[in-house]
């Protein structure tokens, strides 16, 4: 599975928001892997993603946080 | 733990929290419409280390060392705690200071503004619109693809030297004569320290878990019409007002208000530039020291931008006067900033207009 990349990883708020929005809003049915490094960055992600109705998987990989789309 | 303040109605009911939190600090003594006030309690902890010698505003401030521990343990606990540094930390440094300058000439942070918008200071409202109005400017420049770069993951230990300083000063300002104790003033004024902390380290831990911020909630109305944030403070508001009007505390009016002035341009345009450097620094006073808590050196950094911020607007005379009415002996003193203290506020914006436009850029979505 192809995906496109949102590395967000040590972004401010709210740019890694902001980043992801923009990623959905460029790339119209494609499923995006949204990298973050901090959790209150990944709750603020997936609550996007909520919002805008967009199915997602989320998990830990070391010391960071992936997000797929699907 | 990660569904907790996942739905406005909670993040609304974390805001009552916090809100009964700082109620119990008003009874417990601190100073009138200050039951916490981030911006002021650093001014207080400047005070105290003698980083200023203004004789009324020297405490060190158990709130300070509880937000920030409260934080930093909550995010052990919860494995949310990650050491980061690098984005951009002198211009932090920058907006740190330019916070506290903004601050003290309005005569409060934030949390401050929503504490005395509560008890009925018209004047905390005139900070609001300003506040707002430095909000939706910092949005501007966000949407223009402002951006302060990446922070990486460092050394855990750099996370670490923040909440063990605070530790080891509150034990020193509570075992030694050290540190400064205004006799008179707000800084006479507090709520006993082991209360304080205890309150504080509570108040910090949940507005980690709620991510709760004064810039971010205004933030994310303007921009992404998203109400979650600003449901905290909601729920906040409420449970203020609820307590000032029953304890007859809530006075509507610009004059006879605690720890205020009613110099409408100034506590604009400090609540302007206060609202303004948070957007760009990615939140508010009291986000930062939660931040910092959680392992950010950035907001660490941060922080002691605020510190020196505050030492030097009291050392040359910065920080806004609070009015006083007349008395047997002295003439009724409208308060608000000096020359000097409008002079450099107005020279903050500038800067903060500077930094804003000098770094933008190209939005990296654009996939």
């Amino acid at each position: 599975m192809e995906y496109i990349e949102v590395d967000v990883r040590g972004l401010s708020c709210p740019e890694p928001v902001m980043l992801t929005a923009a990623a959905l809003k460029n790339n119209p049915g494609k499923a995006l892997k949204i990298l973050a490094s901090e959790a209150h960055v990944r709750t603020n992600v997936e609550k996007l993603l909520k919002s805008k109705k967009v199915a997602f998987s989320s998990s830990e990989v070391g010391h960071e946080y992936e997000i797929v789309t699907k | 733990m990660d569904r907790l303040f996942d739905a406005k109605w909670k993040l609304a009911i974390g805001g009552v929290i916090l809100g009964l939190l700082a109620v119990i600090l008003a009874v417990g003594g601190n100073p009138g419409n200050m039951a916490i006030c981030v911006a002021c309690f650093i001014r207080d902890m400047a005070g105290s280390l003698k980083l200023h010698t203004a004789a009324v505003v020297q405490y060190y401030r158990p709130e300070i060392v509880g937000f920030v521990c409260g934080s930093f343990l909550i995010a052990l606990a919860t494995k949310e705690y990650r050491t980061t540094a690098g984005s951009s930390p002198v211009i932090r440094f920058i907006l740190g200071f330019i916070m506290m300058i903004g601050a003290l000439v309005f005569l409060g942070c934030p949390l401050r503004m929503l504490i005395r918008m509560a008890a009925g200071d018209a004047n905390a409202y005139v900070g609001l619109v300003g506040f707002a109005a430095g909000i939706g400017t910092g949005c501007l420049f966000l949407k223009k693809g402002f951006s302060l770069g990446r922070a990486y993951e460092v050394k855990s230990v750099n996370g670490y030297i923040l909440p063990a300083l605070l530790v080891i000063g509150l034990i020193v300002s509570v075992a030694t004569s050290l540190f400064a104790v205004s006799e008179s003033g707000p800084g006479s004024m507090h709520a006993p320290v082991i209360l304080a902390l205890i309150v504080a380290l509570v108040f910090g831990a949940i507005a980690q878990k709620t991510r709760a911020c004064f810039a971010g909630s205004l933030r994310d109305v303007f921009l992404m019409k998203d109400f979650s944030l600003i449901s905290i403070l909601g729920g906040m508001f409420v449970v203020l007002l609820v307590y000032n009007v029953a304890t007859g505390k809530f006075h509507f009016g610009f004059t006879g208000q605690p720890i205020a002035h009613a110099q409408h341009i100034w506590n604009l345009l400090g609540m302007y530039a206060v609202g303004f450097a948070a957007v760009l620094a990615g939140g508010c006073p009291l986000r930062q020291l939660v931040l910092a808590g959680q392992g950010s050196s950035d907001s660490a950094i941060t922080f002691l931008g605020l510190l020196v911020g505050a030492a030097f607007a009291h050392n040359f005379g910065l920080a806004g006067a609070a009015a006083t009415a007349a008395t047997d002996t002295a003439a009724a003193n409208p308060g608000g900033p000096g020359t000097a203290g409008k002079i450099v506020l107005v020279c903050c914006i500038v800067v903060l207009f500077i930094i804003a436009a000098t770094n933008l850029k190209k939005n990296e979505a654009k996939n």
